[in-house]
């Protein structure tokens, strides 16, 4: 109790008293005060503890819990969803979740789920089973909620083709709910960011498909959604905005949670974190593009040219190391060979001890990663 | 009730956009301003100071009218894929169905507002009942508002325009002159059909009668409705 009075009291006799000075000192009162008189904490400590109980009930956690966690944990978790069309199911229990600060990529060959699982994250449709929470608030039960954080560009990009751009934006951003002050600002921002500021006035049917993607993309990042859902963001795009796109994206998602769904690869690993893959309504993989190739490669395969030697004798040589499964000749190249491991095991240093000992020059050991094409083809064709 | 409005209001902005408003008003206007003053059975050959000639030929007029407005509604939404980004936005349907019915219901408001210089017209030609001409806007509003709704119920069931249209114009036939044929013969089943004829309650509505029952009636086809259209919209939520 002393000291603080102490802080108080002290600097009065030393310094004059300028209000800049009380401010640094203001928040040592409330300390004091209950320091002096501790009865005073009870009814403190009740109402926080009901406002506590409050915020455990239902309603009232998914009001303020999107407004407290919107900060923090605005992640999308979805938890063992299914939907089926007539006899056949799009999407078989898939769950994964998304952090915030993470871009996804989501990966799988046409008619694999994908863009069904965004329509379900969207609140499009339902699942049949399973649940989709995003900042704790599950799209079942409070779906209008949810989707005022979600900016979403679906797959063929659908957009009101007979209003002109800002006209456009302007529905768009007052649906979304974006407080009328604010549209204005957001509109010319968006123009700014996505590049129509020549376009603005024209009717969307006016526009190249790329001028109808960047348009698509403004609708979607308007009122500046905690998580963002894009379904090919970068088709009809000419190779600059392709670039310019990705690189949007990435400033885009250091703050939010997107989810990034296609079947352009080079796209993907270029600018997602982690790559989910689906196939035939299935979750196949998840990981990023380096996790994946080397799960998907456990059989070490290096490109060795040996030269000086016969050729014969370097291919049967090699297939007599221990460590060593198949080793195949290259044709281009007849000095090459291209040196398959056992499951587990490095075979570079049997190579090399194989080339000393026998007198062969040996000019390149390179391995050979594993492209994401090859990964992708491994694990979405089945039978 | 705010995104109802928003809703509403970019309908409204597509219809005048599209030419669409403009056409609707202008032949409605022709066609009943020829048949109300120039030909057939108009206002001079009755020779009394009433609108019952154009409420009589509006009531056919907005029957193939209202379908042609209503039919592009959900449809073309449905085919362009707009409703998928109209639905993930956060309006609920009912606030979508909402928004766009009052925007068919504006639209007709307005062009009915366009025929008050008849009204007044008449008015300085003689003595007008002016409870009936009232009852009688009333009664096609009221009317205007079920082939909406059943218009909107057709939108809603297909991603074809035309085939809304006609689906639209085939339930409103029954409506407008099936059942009333149907319950003019005797026995229970006609009084039932006779019951369900849009054109019965219409024409008591016309004639300056404020019945409780004709309000119902109408009101319950609305319902009707738009709750149908509500069960076609969330069809993609359930399996099968």
């Amino acid at each position: 109790m002393v000291p603080f009075y102490l802080v108080t009291l002290l600097p009065c006799h030393h310094v004059t008293l300028s209000p800049c000075y009380l401010v640094t000192l203001l928040p040592c009162y409330p300390v004091t005060l209950f320091q002096s008189r501790p009865q005073y904490l009870v009814p403190l400590r009740i109402s926080v503890k009901l406002l506590l109980n409050m915020f455990h009930e239902k309603k009232l956690h998914s009001i303020f819990a999107l407004q407290f966690k919107k900060w923090l944990f605005m992640e999308v978790i979805v938890e063992n969803i299914t939907k089926t069309y007539g006899f056949q199911k799009a999407v078989d229990n898939i769950s994964f979740k998304v952090n915030q600060g993470e871009i996804v990529g989501f990966l799988g060959p046409n008619g694999a789920g994908k863009t069904t699982t965004m329509k379900i994250i969207t609140c499009y449709m339902r699942p049949n089973e399973g649940d989709v929470r995003i900042g704790g608030v599950s799209v079942l039960e409070n779906p209008e909620e949810v989707k005022k954080h979600i900016g979403y560009l679906p797959e063929a990009n659908p957009l009101y083709k007979e209003m002109p751009v800002i006209d456009y934006l302007h529905f768009v951003a007052e649906i979304q709910g974006v407080p009328s002050g604010k549209i204005r600002e957001r509109i010319l921002e968006m123009i700014k960011i996505c590049g129509l500021k020549q376009e603005r006035y024209k009717k969307i049917n006016e526009l190249s498909k790329g001028y109808q993607q960047r348009v698509g993309l403004a609708q979607a990042l308007i009122h500046d959604p905690e998580v963002l859902i894009l379904d090919e963001p970068t088709s009809g795009l000419d190779p600059n905005q392709i670039v310019e796109i990705r690189e949007l994206i990435r400033r885009i998602g250091r703050e939010k949670t997107v989810i990034l769904c296609s079947h352009i690869l080079a796209e993907v690993e270029a600018t997602c974190d982690r790559i989910l893959i689906i196939s035939k309504g299935q979750l196949v993989a998840d990981g990023t593009a380096n996790t994946l190739r080397k799960q998907a490669q456990d059989k070490e395969i290096v490109k060795v040219t040996i030269e000086d030697g016969e050729r014969n004798e370097i291919y049967r040589s090699l297939q007599a190391l221990d460590a060593v499964e198949l080793v195949d000749l290259l044709p281009a190249n007849t000095q090459s060979y291209e040196v398959q491991s056992k499951p587990g095991i490095s075979s570079r240093k049997a190579i090399f001890r194989l080339c000393a000992d026998k007198g062969w020059t040996l000019t390149e050991m390179t391995p050979i990663e594993r492209k994401l094409e090859e990964v992708f083809r491994e694990l979405t064709i089945t039978n | 009730m705010n995104k109802i409005w928003i809703i509403t209001k970019r309908e409204l902005r597509s219809f005048f956009d599209s030419l669409m408003a403009y056409v609707m008003i202008v032949l409605f206007l022709g066609f009943s301003g020829f048949f109300t003053w120039l030909f057939g059975n108009d206002i001079f050959l009755v020779n009394q100071a009433s609108l019952q000639s154009f409420f009589g030929i509006s009531f056919w007029t907005l029957f193939f009218f209202i379908p042609a407005v209503t039919m592009g509604l959900l449809a073309d939404e449905r085919k362009s894929g707009t409703l998928e980004l109209l639905v993930t936005k956060p309006v609920s349907d009912w606030q979508i169905i909402a928004g766009k019915f009052f925007a068919a219901f504006f639209l007709i408001c307005i062009t009915l507002a366009l025929t008050l210089p008849y009204y007044i017209t008449v008015a300085s030609i003689g003595k007008v009942d002016h409870g009936a001409v009232w009852m009688g806007y009333f009664g096609l509003l009221f009317m205007s508002a079920s082939y909406i709704s059943i218009g909107l119920f057709a939108s809603s069931i297909t991603s074809n325009q035309i085939v809304a249209f006609l689906i639209a114009l085939f339930i409103g036939i029954f409506f407008h002159l099936i059942f009333g044929l149907a319950g003019s013969s005797g026995g229970w089943v006609a009084g039932i059909l006779g019951y369900l004829s849009l054109s019965n309650h219409y024409e008591s509505m016309a004639r300056g009668v404020v019945d409780s029952k004709d309000i119902l009636y109408f009101l319950s086809i609305i319902f009707t409705g738009l709750i149908g259209t509500e069960l076609a919209l969330s069809r993609r939520n359930i399996s099968n």
